[in-house]
């Protein structure tokens, strides 16, 4: 088994698949001569040319919507967007073009494509590069939405996402990229669609996916220290959200918190919140409590930017609340 | 590295040796006033609220999507927004199969789910039926990069209006083409309003081929209400993309005879401009060249209406008779399936307790 950066596992998933699949490409800013602005696709351009490595222009809209285009005529695009934040500009194409052809055709014309990249807050981006943006894609049918954490979760979800016949947003993070993990030497995919407990427990479940597993993980053991024991759901996939695994761990640990970056309003916590109360009402012990970031746009300076990310801190005190020690 | 030679403005100089046939202008003069005849009929049908929602029609610019179709294979994509009744017709769609969407039923092109504006279906290799203005523009460069990938020799064909040429995808999908040098062909249908503002208070330049000029394509603009210009043009242009050197953004200077859509009962034209632009109908002008330039009669041409009549009275009655869509299939195509086996079907997270 290999230990590999997250960084490291994407582009294996991508070359692997590149050399499985004629069809597959990769297509974005500075993806190939620059190896990539994180260096995700470093050395991809060398092993398949510029045919199939495609460093665009700075026009989201435009690639995006291409994207969508080819892939409707057969092909299987992976398109990287430098980070999420720079997705807004092409919402249009990946909202009412990829979400609804499927459906507005009836079947005729699938989109298979993925559109990957950096999501949520690195450090000291200020306000427009540092949003994490789940909620505002898994809200919408048609959509799958990938937000994974770690690189052997990255690299089986990444290689199952360019096979979906589906779009698939495909959401990483900047601050993890260099994050390293065992990733097993043979290939295999994991399911969209199906989260992983990433830590047991009894007296409370953190329901969480992509970085904030990380910190989960930190607290759980600072949780240990005051004799709580705390289980970390990794969602993995928001849409298709696996329900079945998250009602389970609401029912065995009769506690609950969503740890969410992002903002609080109609964040994808405040659904989760909501789908458990209507589901496991009878088995919850308290409410179910939310960790996100304050409900304010992300400042530039250290200090305030801690103000207003989720710390470990937070989620040690919240899980403490509705455990109630 | 790419040559950067910009090809300039104008048409190649032989148009009028691209042949046409007796035949063809015969077919043309048809698809031409069965298209009309079914957006009549819709037209009809929407006053008695059998169709609803948005309905915009596409009588007066019928030259442009026929002339346009006749220039391109069956395997050759083409791409539209909202105003693609007739367009989807001239590529292969029936009449039929049209009206019965327009109606909401389950034997509509595409069951009843796309309705008057997504009348996509691969068969024909039309992508749709694209409601948001300006926004298939990339969709129609992207079945161009894929036609170029693969070296299948295919071109994309992407119709849109003076209102499109306005929007920020528009421009990125143009870039993008000529820097790539897509097989692909941007076509205007200057309708001269963008909904109900006029071309010259919605636009500086006049001429949306003249987009092209930023971008170094291909351009030109030519009379579309005549078919067999429009055929002729959209030909050289199709060939020219086809043959590798690039895409073309051609304009072709049409009229709607219609509203911006059913409601829209058009109170913005200046007096006498519609009769005006009648008298250079698209149709009108087929006949008199058929009778002109063929030989053909008044007899002839009698038939040929009165058998696009039975045919779009036949649409007309197939869609009031066809069924409603099965709400059991509601849920059918949210996702589609996959087969290979990387994921299971997801069923979508929803609490429809009919589903």
């Amino acid at each position: 088994m290999a230990e590999l950066q997250l960084r490291e596992a994407l582009r294996r998933a991508m070359v692997e698949e590149m050399r499985r699949d004629e069809r597959v490409f990769l297509m974005g800013e500075e993806v190939a001569y620059y190896d990539g602005a994180y260096k995700v696709s470093q050395g991809m351009l060398a092993e398949f040319g510029e045919k199939r490595i495609i460093d665009t222009p700075i026009a989201e809209n435009g690639f995006c919507g291409l994207g969508v285009g080819a892939a409707m005529a057969g092909l299987r695009p992976i398109i990287e967007l430098m980070t999420w934040n720079f997705s807004l500009v092409a919402y249009d194409q990946i909202i009412n073009s990829a979400a609804k052809i499927y459906q507005m055709t009836a079947g005729s014309y699938s989109v298979p494509i993925v559109f990957r990249g950096a999501n949520g807050a690195a450090e000291n981006l200020g306000s427009q590069h540092s949003q994490a943006l789940e909620s505002i894609y898994a809200h919408f049918p048609g959509l799958k939405v990938v937000s994974t954490a770690t690189p052997a979760d990255a690299y089986g979800l990444l290689k199952s996402s360019i096979r979906d016949n589906n779009p698939v947003v495909f959401m990483e993070s900047e601050l993890s990229y260099g994050v390293k993990g065992e990733v097993p030497d043979e290939e295999y995919l994991i399911p969209i669609g199906k989260g992983e407990i990433k830590r047991d427990g009894s007296d409370v479940t953190l329901v969480t996916w992509n970085k904030q597993v990380f910190n989960c993980q930190t607290a759980a053991e600072e949780l240990a220290k005051h004799g709580i024991s705390a289980r970390i759901l990794d969602l993995r996939t928001i849409r298709p959200l696996d329900e079945e695994l998250l009602f389970r761990c609401a029912v065995e640990t009769g506690r609950m918190v969503v740890v969410q970056e992002g903002f609080p309003f109609a964040g994808v916590g405040a659904e989760i919140a909501a789908r458990v109360q209507e589901a496991c009402f009878d088995a919850l012990d308290a409410p179910v409590l939310r960790v996100t970031n304050r409900d304010i746009n992300q400042p530039y300076a250290t200090n305030l930017e801690q103000r207003v990310s989720i710390s470990v801190d937070r989620i040690v005190d919240t899980a403490r609340t509705v455990v109630g020690r | 590295m790419t040559d950067r030679a910009a090809p300039g403005r104008g048409a190649p100089d032989d148009l009028s040796s691209i042949p046409i046939s007796k035949d063809q202008l015969l077919d043309w003069y048809r698809q031409m006033a069965l298209i009309r005849r079914v957006e009549e009929l819709a037209a009809k049908a929407y006053t008695q609220r059998k169709i609803l929602g948005f309905c915009h029609l596409y009588i007066g610019q019928e030259a442009v999507a026929v002339g346009a179709t006749a220039a391109l294979t069956p395997e050759d994509y083409a791409v539209s927004a909202y105003r693609e009744h007739g367009q989807v017709m001239a590529k292969g769609a029936n009449a039929r199969e049209v009206m019965a969407e327009l109606f909401g039923k389950a034997t509509g092109i595409t069951h009843g789910v796309g309705g008057s504006m997504h009348m996509g279906k691969s068969e024909y290799n039309f992508y749709g039926g694209f409601g948001i203005v300006g926004g298939h523009v990339p969709l129609a460069t992207g079945a161009a990069f894929a036609a170029k990938y693969r070296g299948d020799d295919r071109v994309a064909l992407c119709y849109f209006g003076d209102g499109a040429a306005q929007q920020g995808a528009f421009f990125e999908a143009l870039a993008l083409s000529q820097l790539w040098k897509l097989p692909a062909v941007y076509l205007c249908e200057n309708n001269y309003y963008a909904m109900g503002t006029s071309l010259e208070r919605q636009s500086f330049l006049t001429d949306m081929s003249e987009r092209g000029a930023g971008v170094g394509m291909r351009r030109w603009q030519f009379d579309g209400f005549d078919v067999q210009e429009v055929y002729r043009n959209v030909k050289a242009a199709v060939d020219y993309a086809r043959s590798g050197e690039g895409p073309v953004v051609l304009e072709a200077v049409t009229y709607r005879y219609r509203g911006h859509s059913m409601s829209d009962p058009a109170k913005y034209r200046k007096d006498g401009e519609l009769e005006q632009k009648k008298e250079q109908d698209g149709i009108k002008s087929a006949a008199a060249a058929l009778k002109a330039d063929h030989g053909v009669t008044d007899d002839e041409l009698a038939e040929i209406k009165k058998s696009i009549e039975e045919e779009a009275q036949d649409a007309y009655r197939f869609a009031e008779e066809s069924p409603e869509p099965d709400p059991a299939k509601l849920y059918d195509y949210v996702y589609a399936p996959n087969d290979e086996g990387a994921s299971p079907h997801a069923s979508p997270n929803t609490d429809d307790g009919e589903a």
